[in-house]
């Protein structure tokens, strides 16, 4: 947050260029790039239906895109061989907006699950420890064999969070980690985001349309508009009122809507 | 991934929507060979399947066996005795049974109780994107989710179809028995005497014809559900309704194949 974390030279860990998406005659995603650098996090920001889901999933290749390169870790996502891409997705962590806990398996079966169809011979001491770990990480230990519908929107978004950091992810991809929840529980989650960071070292997106959360946890913002990035800086460079032009009112409507509130 | 229905039609809106679906159909049957045949098999899993289904069915399925047993011992009798042929009864049951009623009923039932549930089940984990995370987390969720699911039910609708034709012919022995007071032994002496192994090879074979379309039906609806919780409800309904439609169809045709080797 303090300062910008990225030196220029670096390869960039996750990159997009000139990414088209549209479906049916619906264009969702127009010309869209963005570098994203080791030990960043990106704050992806966008009004309801701007096309932030579809640009995430693009990333972990559940979506396919009409034209673009998307690449991560110097691999193009859509050019690569089911098995090399679920290699890739190992290394990706992908926190849904709404959670996708396995509702037919408790809490511990859904952590578990990750871990064990892809991690052969582990033990059992092996993968509770690391379910405890990560249930630790996220502070709902306690809820280790309650099912989903036990459970609050904010608890299943960590149980999400943490399903996802089983596999020690090196990029982190959170889809509106604290829509839905109240100031408090945003405030755990934007606190929680921060410390996985630091404690795994994870490069992140996080999608969001709180501007409490994308100043908590940006390194740097992007506003998501009609389909293309309007702007890409930190928080104060985005959203400073002295540099508003005319034709910056989403991010003006954006900003007013936040604080008024 | 995401299959969109091309803009410009080449027939008409319903026309294409028809022939776009039959397309996805067949190519979700080809993915099933192709993915059954490679590893990792899921073996727990399918045995999961295979119990859940299986038993959770069995009480429905023997009971229904057991009254068209008596039920429909019971209602032959009268026809049969105009010509005083009442001792035909266990081998007109028998044929009846295991030749046709036993398949067929199993089929119908689990068609209504599996193939809504498998339906249903994935059809809401599609709607909230947990095929989607068992994809992100490198699981083959066509692997996990319906290769285990199809191989089950056509592992466990045979056995179920089993069942409910020995419970059949045995509600037809205790219906027998209290009025023409036959014993056990002749009654399935006369009643299998007519029975010939390709009936019983052609009823398995049936059975697992039915078993599979109610497995990749239920699947292919519930894996194509629509966005929402009404998608969820025709996901369903639609796996009942074409499953059910499918058995018919199956029905005839292998009927038709059995009598042709029969008699050439
Ligand atoms: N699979 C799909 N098929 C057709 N249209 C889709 C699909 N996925 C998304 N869309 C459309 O793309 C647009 C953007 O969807 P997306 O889910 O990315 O929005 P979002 O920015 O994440 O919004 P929210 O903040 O509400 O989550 C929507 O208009 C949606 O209807
Ligand atoms: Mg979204």
């Amino acid at each position: 947050m303090e300062e910008q974390k990225h030196i220029t030279n670096e390869e960039p860990v996750i990159s997009i260029k000139g990414l088209y998406k549209s479906f049916d005659e619906l264009e969702i995603l127009k010309d869209i790039s963005l570098e994203v650098f080791r030990g960043e996090n990106m704050v992806v920001l966008g009004r309801s239906g701007a096309g932030k889901s579809v640009l995430i999933k693009i990333l972990v290749g559940l979506i396919t895109p009409d034209k673009g390169i998307v690449k991560v870790f110097g691999q193009q996502v859509n050019k690569l061989s089911p098995k090399d891409l679920n290699t890739l997705r190992l290394r990706m962590g992908f926190s849904f907006q709404s959670s996708a806990l396995y509702d037919s398996m408790n809490v511990r079966q859904n952590l578990e699950f990750p871990l064990t169809m892809n991690v052969k011979n582990l033990s059992r001491q092996e993968i509770n420890n690391k379910v405890e770990e990560v249930l630790h990480a996220v502070g709902l230990i306690e809820k280790i064999n309650e099912m989903p519908s036990d459970l609050s929107g904010g608890q299943r978004k960590r149980i999400g969070i943490a399903r996802t950091l089983i596999l020690n992810p090196e990029i982190m991809l959170y889809d509106e980690p604290t829509s839905g929840l109240d100031p408090t529980t945003s405030q755990e989650i934007n606190t929680l985001i921060n410390e996985v960071q630091k404690k795994y070292n994870t490069t992140s997106i996080i999608i969001t349309h709180d501007l409490t959360c994308a100043k908590k946890t940006g390194d740097r913002i992007a506003m998501l508009s009609n389909g293309k990035f309007v702007k890409i800086g930190n928080f104060e460079e985005v959203f400073n009122p002295d540099k508003y032009q005319e034709d910056d009112k989403q991010i003006k409507s954006f900003f007013n809507y936040n604080f008024i509130q | 991934m995401i299959n969109s229905i091309p803009r410009k039609y080449l027939f008409s809106k319903g026309v294409d929507q028809y022939f776009t679906e039959v397309y996805l159909a067949y190519k979700f049957v080809v993915r099933f060979f192709k993915e059954a045949s490679r590893p990792p098999f899921h073996l727990r899993e399918i045995i999961n399947q295979c119990f859940e289904i299986g038993v959770k069915s069995l009480p429905l399925i023997t009971l229904t066996g057991f009254i068209i047993g008596i039920v429909f011992t019971q209602q032959s009798r009268p026809s049969l005795s105009e010509f005083g042929a009442t001792s035909w009864l266990p081998s007109l049951v028998s044929i009846a049974i295991v030749r046709a009623l036993g398949a067929l009923v199993t089929a119908l039932i689990c068609a209504g109780k599996v193939g809504s549930s498998i339906g249903a089940e994935l059809g809401s984990m599609k709607v909230t994107e947990q095929i989607e995370a068992m994809e992100v987390s490198a699981i083959n969720p066509f692997k996990y989710l319906v290769v285990t699911r199809v191989i089950a039910t056509t592992i466990t609708i045979p056995v179920l179809g089993l069942c409910c034709g020995f419970v059949a012919l045995l509600g037809s022995y205790l219906n027998v028995h209290s009025f023409e007071s036959t014993s056990i032994v002749s009654f399935f002496n006369n009643g299998f005497s007519t029975i010939t192994f390709i009936d019983i090879f052609s009823s398995l074979f049936k059975s697992l014809a039915y078993g599979f379309t109610i497995g990749i039906v239920g699947c292919y609806k519930g894996y194509h559900a629509v966005k929402g919780t009404r998608g969820v409800g025709r996901a369903a309904n639609q796996a009942v309704v074409l499953a059910m439609f499918l058995i018919f169809i199956e029905e005839v045709v292998i009927v038709q194949m059995a009598n042709w080797i029969r008699y050439y």
